[in-house]
């Protein structure tokens, strides 16, 4: 029950911040696709640069066990393909549908009807894709230092400054 | 009443937060779900979860003997919460800002696909099904793939890199032969 109350809250934070940004709006979404706006890019990458940091320090700090979700690249390359076709298609994601529902998109309220049937669609299918494409390439929980075998701090530093200089160069182009 | 009146109008003219201030702050958002709940966000199982419950409610026979609901158990979670609670979240923010507004097509859509409603809702409808289909098989939707990303998972940046590439190249596809 608590737990329920912590996603509501969360939800309702995150909610306000997609609003506040403006990321959860179909013209910056496909201003990304279309390479001419990187709002939701600026967004969603210092998001993951500071949560990659904060867990990090909490994971060494023993408050934390850090392990990576699997890697199947079968599933990762056509389900990701076929997220990107769709998304540009619909102009809103899972999540920021209902941000863009919040503030009074009636094609967010459509889209979310599409997801629901294709969420619906997949659970009838699922057993077709879990003997074909959901076993090409399995490599468990695999996380990039692992595969490297190196210390996951060379790698997240080198992500924050490859990070910086995408920043740095977005902004010197107005992007 | 008058007073609130001109308080919209001015807070209509606020720009946007600054995106690397907004990202930072749902970083640190993220850190303390974990911290506190153990909860990565995440949106799209959420959707499988909520259309298994209605189905449990119509067919429990049938749900009963679906494999992906055994894997994805149809019960109220932190991620059914979450997504209502952006639904919330954005509107209280769009509310309080003066940013509210009823539309079904989007600006820059109308500007380069026109304005017909069937048009933009037929493609609504249709990608929805088909990021909902391809963010389960890739096992996330960027919500999700920013937590397995922040995990440095290799799963995360290459499902987001795919989300893009494709979407770059299908979002062309749509606007290039769409100027009228």
């Amino acid at each position: 029950m608590i737990n329920l109350l912590y996603g509501l809250i969360t939800g309702i934070l995150f909610g306000f911040l997609l609003q506040r940004a403006h990321v959860i709006r179909y013209d910056k979404q496909i201003g990304a696709l279309l390479l001419k706006d990187m709002t939701i890019v600026k967004f969603m990458f210092t998001a993951i640069l500071v949560g990659m940091v904060g867990i990090y320090i909490l994971g060494d700090l023993r408050l934390l066990d850090i392990s990576g979700r699997p890697l199947i690249i079968g599933g990762a390359i056509v389900g990701g393909s076929l997220f990107g076709i769709g998304w540009s298609m619909l102009g809103y994601c899972p999540g920021t549908s209902w941000g863009a529902l919040g503030e009074g998109r009636l094609d967010a309220l459509i889209g979310i009807l599409g997801m629901f049937t294709g969420a619906a669609l997949y659970a009838e299918v699922y057993p077709f894709f879990a003997r074909t494409v959901l076993t090409w390439g399995n490599y468990g929980n695999i996380t990039i230092p692992d595969a490297l075998g190196l210390n996951p701090w060379f790698i997240i530093i080198a992500i924050v400054v490859l990070g910086i200089i995408l920043f740095r160069w977005l902004e010197k182009n107005n992007l | 009443m008058f007073n609130k009146g001109c308080l919209a109008m001015q807070y209509d003219k606020q720009k946007a937060w600054n995106p690397y201030l907004a990202g930072a702050l749902s970083g640190i958002l993220i850190i303390l779900s974990v911290v506190l709940s153990g909860n990565y966000f995440g949106s799209a199982t959420a959707f499988v979860q909520l259309i298994g419950i209605l189905e449990k409610i119509l067919t429990p026979e049938k749900v009963a003997q679906m494999k992906y609901f055994s894997i994805v158990e149809p019960v109220l979670s932190w991620q059914i919460l979450f997504i209502i609670g952006i639904f919330i979240g954005s509107f209280l923010a769009a509310k309080m800002f003066g940013d509210f507004k009823w539309q079904l097509i989007p600006e820059l859509w109308k500007n380069n696909l026109g304005s017909s409603p069937l048009k933009r809702s037929l493609f609504a409808f249709v990608g929805g099904i088909i990021a909902m289909f391809g963010a389960r098989l890739a096992g996330g939707c960027p919500s999700g793939q920013m937590s397995s990303s922040i995990l440095l998972s290799i799963s995360g940046f290459l499902a987001i890199t795919m989300f893009f590439i494709a979407g770059i190249i299908v979002a062309r596809l749509i606007f290039m032969g769409g100027a009228n």
